[in-house]
């Protein structure tokens, strides 16, 4: 899609180069009755930046979404949204911020286009409905019934209501469930072009390969804590959590190979003539292996390092057990 | 980024360029209701409660004998179906209506974007409001096809159509607003039947058995029936008793509504 539905584009309010900081949440804790859903919170939104939300069922990512857009109040902690306190001026700060709850929301017998319109009005600068509309491939059911749509059209339309309105900040509560393989690609091509137009945006998921595609920094939480929290690359590369793997002649001393490493390194032949170096793999280590088995007058051969996926770091992190 | 290499166009550079503000209040209001209206003439079941139940109660009531009523006729049924119109419309629909929209999370939809609250409750009761003008236009055309004259009493009677609007629709935003969809319709549609029949609608006070026409007198239904029939159709009695009970359930809903209503 092309241009905005009207006039020129200079923002009239400050900017997102004016703050430093998007959405910062300090210490963050709710309680409903005997749970305790959020337990200590600390979570930050650069300008301009994708965070994603990572955690299993009733980890806590919509409630701590719906306290930073002004839903619920805090029971301790504090909360900072475009430098305002949601719960104390949610109007003001809902007409700088674009919001996809978990489920979207619309009336049961309204058509994808009224509701867009609607939610555009509210808006000082709303992009081009119809063309909104198209570009989100919801043209061939613009007069169905919100009841009678896909869950992925209702998706869509929750979606296109987050950010008809050009806002600074938008919140995606798990933006790409029950999305098909292309809808969910194209969330992720808006996701990203958001960025590119400095829009910050907080997103929630339970898929890490979307946190990874999609984020420049990743908060894993858990039974409302932050378990981990930094860029995908530094997710899956801390620790001593990386594998060297390489074929060779079977039989090789494995305690005098990892004697040759730094102390703290594994070395294994789980099955004859494929080995296996635990650690953190930098070219050193590298030069290392492949120096002792030419010392050792073999090849290594098919030299792989692998990464621990995102998801390797979540389950370890948050268990493998469901959730209920 | 690695997984998806942005198809070249499908937002162009600056699409998202943000420029955040509030749309104009009235431009919202006017938005808002406009299509809340226009969603209730959608709806079928809706149309049946607002409009075709009451044309047929109009019509049949003053061609058919079935209920006592002075002459001319149209004069007292068209009395009561206004009533009936304005219960069905402001309590029952807006009740049903608000339920099930809460239930698809149209509210906080709403709540979520620069429309402030208050506002979101305004747009309900003007959509409320923009359906009884239809309602009483049908009814009035109708009305006078069957032999109704209007006089004096039309000005009366549109204040106490807007005095049933303020009561019924505090209730129904008060019954919408704090129960789950489907006890909301069931609960509207039982309480409609009822009052209908017992409440003083289409069966005038003095005919109802004089227990029940006591308390049926202190209902909105009654009230606002009884009010009606004095102003078009020449009944006996004093306004004054109807317009105090239409404004003390009009004060207890909206003081209730503003305190209890859930918007999600
Ligand atoms: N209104 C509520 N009343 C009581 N408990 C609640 C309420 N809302 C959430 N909870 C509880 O708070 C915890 C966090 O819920 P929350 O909805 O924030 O999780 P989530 O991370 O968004 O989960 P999901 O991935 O399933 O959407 C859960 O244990 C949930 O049961
Ligand atoms: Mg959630």
């Amino acid at each position: 899609m092309s241009l905005p539905a009207d006039g020129p584009r200079e923002p009239t309010s400050p900017g997102p180069a004016s703050h430093g900081s998007a959405v910062t949440v300090r210490g963050l804790v709710k309680r409903y009755g005997t749970t305790t859903a959020l337990d200590g919170v600390d979570l930050d939104v650069p300008a301009a930046s994708v965070v994603a939300l990572l955690g299993p069922n009733g980890a806590g990512k919509t409630t701590t979404v719906e306290i930073c857009t002004g839903f619920r109040r805090a029971d301790a902690g504090e909360v900072r949204v475009l430098g305002i306190d949601p719960a104390g001026a949610p109007d003001a700060l809902r007409a700088r911020i674009g919001v996809m709850p978990q489920g979207g929301g619309a009336y049961p017998g309204v058509r994808a286009a009224e509701m867009l319109r609607l939610v555009a009005t509210c808006s000082a600068h709303p992009l081009d409905v119809d063309e909104l509309i198209e570009v989100l491939g919801l043209g061939s059911c613009a007069r169905t019934p919100y009841k009678r749509l896909s869950g992925g059209q209702q998706q869509r339309l929750a979606l296109a209501c987050a950010v008809v309105g050009r806002p600074e900040l938008v919140f995606l509560d798990e933006p790409t469930a029950g999305m098909d393989p292309q809808a969910r690609r194209l969330v992720w091509e808006l996701v990203e072009s958001l960025r590119r137009d400095g829009v910050a945006v907080l997103l929630t998921t339970h898929l890490m390969e979307e946190a990874e595609a999609l984020a420049d920094d990743v908060v894993i939480v858990d039974h409302g804590r932050v378990v981990a929290h930094g860029s995908p690359a530094e997710l899956t590369t801390t620790g001593d959590s990386q594998e060297l793997r390489f074929r060779a002649r079977a039989g090789m001393d494995v305690t005098e190979l990892a004697a040759a490493l730094p102390t703290g390194y594994q070395a294994a032949e789980p099955a004859a003539g494929r080995y296996v170096v635990q650690g953190r793999i930098d070219p050193p280590v590298l030069s290392a292996v492949t120096s002792w088995c030419a010392a050792q007058g073999a090849l290594a051969d098919d030299v792989r390092i692998t990464r621990r996926s995102l998801e390797d770091v979540f389950l370890d992190l948050t268990g493998r057990e469901l959730r209920s | 980024m690695t997984a998806s290499a942005p198809v070249p166009g499908r937002f162009a550079p600056g699409t998202f360029s943000p420029r955040p503000g509030r749309g104009g209040l009235g431009r919202m209001l006017a938005a808002q209701s406009a299509l809340e209206l226009k969603l209730a003439l959608r709806n079928g079941e809706q149309v049946l409660l607002t409009l075709l139940i009451p044309i047929v109660l109009l019509v049949g009531l003053t061609l058919v004998g079935v209920i006592d009523l002075p002459e001319p006729r149209v004069n007292a049924v068209f009395a009561s179906v206004l009533a009936l119109a304005v219960m069905s419309t402001a309590f029952t629909g807006q009740a049903i209506a608000f339920g099930f929209d809460r239930r698809y999370g149209v509210v906080r939809r709403l709540a979520a974007t620069a429309l402030p609250r208050w506002l979101l409750v305004a747009g309900r009761l003007v959509a409320v409001l923009g359906t009884v003008v239809v309602q009483v236009v049908v009814l009035g055309l109708i009305a006078l096809a069957l032999g109704w004259r209007p006089d004096g009493g039309v000005a009366t009677a549109l204040l106490l159509v807007l005095l049933g609007c303020a009561a019924f629709g505090g209730l129904g935003l008060l019954l919408g607003g704090t129960l789950r969809a489907e006890i909301v319709l069931a609960l509207a549609n039982v309480v409609w039947f009822v009052l209908l029949l017992g409440g003083g609608i289409v069966v005038p006070l003095a005919t109802l058995p004089s227990g029940l026409a006591a308390v049926a007198a202190l209902l909105p239904s009654g009230a606002l029936a009884e009010g009606l029939r004095i102003a078009l159709a020449g009944a006996d009695g004093s306004l004054l008793q109807p317009v105090l009970v239409l404004v003390a359930w009009a004060v207890v809903g909206g003081v209730a509504a503003a305190r209890l209503v859930r918007l999600t």
